[in-house]
């Protein structure tokens, strides 16, 4: 297998995890960012900073923490396993996990920003006319939101992409299955296959700037072309 | 003028920053050793019994798989002995000319075993007991970076069961994350040395010995391009003498 074949499965498998990862954040995201913008509760920036963590912390400490959570012998994951049979540790799924803790903040910090931005005359002028609450954040709330979501989002895409330690703790090195961009790159530098390392590595970069320069066009401030 | 102070403040500052970090460089008197994964508790027992016969000289150890710590090397790794878990790693530093010539000795030997969580009900004896359904999942090195993985592999083709163990092949970065991986029960079985099973006794239990095709013998030696060449030497002096072999004993190792 040359070194541009044996590159393709995990981009293929780098994409669908980053995929997936993005699609729960973007749920979670515009849910708690919501929360921590309208929400007035005890403990809302103690949320917020709990929330945020994952971005500070190392991704070893989160890989450990995930392990201890949904491991076979972890209390979540002794539940899923005895209930569902599902275990979570050595799968996509678990990679998914993994990326969606670790750039969840991108999207909530974006989220709550965007939302605390909408001005509430503009929301209020939709309740005047009629609008029920769903319809005044589906239509108001969200449009007037929406870019700098989805700012949040592009970056927590290519954080995903990116994503390495905790997924490698969590769902293992196995090709084809759990071996993503970045641990493949780690796995062939450590096998000493320059060769293969180099490719992959332009791949990861390329992809990378691409959403970058994606997400510097959506950020708030600038004028959409 | 207000152009000159924040210039001077970030030369001070970068002053400050290099000289706190220059402090933490290796000095001209440390020993810098790059040995496998499996040897890490025997090497920390080894280091301070080193230093004390050599005072001034500190021993900084970097514990990888074998095959990391020579990509690591080839690429100029300050490292000035290097401790592998196989001839054939060995064999490629070698052929790189990274290795001082006539510095390279066996130094120990270890035997694979295939491990089962220790609450495992499933009945493990022998490698064939592997392919059974209740065998999900298999932990052992990535057999294109870690020695312990390419043991595993050799053996488990010589018994023509490689094609059953591999769809369930969980491939760990070194031989002790296949041992962290069947000791927290992810696996139901995995391959490792019989040193790192006896370093986690209380949560895997051993169910075989698995024969490798060569024995499985650790050959050290001095890098050529290292810093402390003479420290290397000494080290490795040490490693072979009555007092290093005696610790390697107590960790579980064979003698060369």
């Amino acid at each position: 297998m040359n070194a541009a074949e044996s590159a393709w499965v995990p981009l293929a498998l780098s994409l669908k995890v980053a995929g997936w990862a993005t699609l729960v954040d973007l749920v979670l995201g515009i849910g708690l960012g919501l929360l921590l913008a309208r929400g007035r509760f005890p403990g809302r920036e103690l949320l917020d900073a709990v929330l945020t963590l994952p971005m500070v912390l190392p991704p070893t400490v989160l890989g450990y923490y995930l392990l201890v959570l949904v491991g076979k012998r972890g209390w979540l994951g002794a539940w899923l396993h005895e209930q569902f049979g599902i275990q979570l540790i050595f799968t996509w799924q678990g990679a998914v996990i993994a990326a969606s803790v670790v750039a969840l903040p991108l999207v909530l910090k974006s989220a709550r920003a965007a939302f605390e931005a909408v001005e509430p005359q503009l929301e209020d002028a939709g309740r005047v006319l009629g609008l029920s609450e769903a319809a005044v954040f589906l239509r108001v709330t969200l449009p007037l939101a929406w870019r700098g979501i989805l700012a949040g989002t592009l970056l927590a895409f290519a954080r995903s992409l990116g994503e390495f330690g905790a997924t490698l703790m969590v769902a293992g090195s196995i090709p084809g299955r759990t071996q993503t961009l970045s641990v493949a790159v780690y796995e062939a530098v450590q096998a000493g296959q320059d060769g293969v390392a180099n490719v992959l590595v332009a791949i990861t970069s390329f992809t990378c700037i691409a959403v970058l320069l994606l997400a510097g066009r959506l950020l708030p401030g600038r004028t959409l072309r | 003028m207000r152009s000159i102070r924040p210039i001077l403040i970030a030369r001070r500052a970068a002053a400050l920053t290099l000289a706190l970090m220059a402090t933490g460089l290796a000095h001209a008197a440390d020993v810098t050793v790059s040995a496998a994964a499996s040897l890490t508790q025997a090497f920390k027992a080894l280091a301070p019994a080193f230093e004390a016969r050599h005072p001034g000289t500190k021993v900084l150890l970097n514990f990888a798989a074998s095959d990391a710590l020579l990509a690591q090397i080839a690429k100029g790794a300050p490292a000035d002995v290097f401790a592998s878990a196989d001839q054939e790693t060995m064999d490629r530093a070698q052929a790189q000319q990274l290795i001082a010539a006539g510095s390279r000795r066996n130094f120990a030997n270890n035997a694979l075993v295939l491990i089962a969580p220790a609450d495992s009900r499933l009945v493990l004896a022998a490698l064939s007991d592997l392919k059974q359904p209740g065998v999900r999942r298999i932990a052992l090195g990535q057999p294109s970076g870690v020695p312990a993985g390419r043991y595993a592999k050799g053996a488990l083709e010589a018994a023509r069961l490689w094609g059953d163990v591999e769809p369930k092949a969980v491939y760990a970065q070194n031989v002790r994350q296949a041992l962290d991986y069947v000791a927290r029960g992810e696996t139901e079985a995995g391959f490792v040395y019989a040193t790192d099973a006896a370093v986690q006794k209380d949560k895997v239990k051993v169910v075989a010995t698995v024969p490798t095709e060569t024995p499985i013998r650790y050959p050290l030696a001095v890098v050529a391009a290292g810093p402390n060449a003479a420290a290397g030497r000494a080290f490795a002096d040490f490693v072979l003498s009555p007092a290093g072999q005696a610790v390697l004993a107590r960790h579980g190792f064979q003698a060369p």
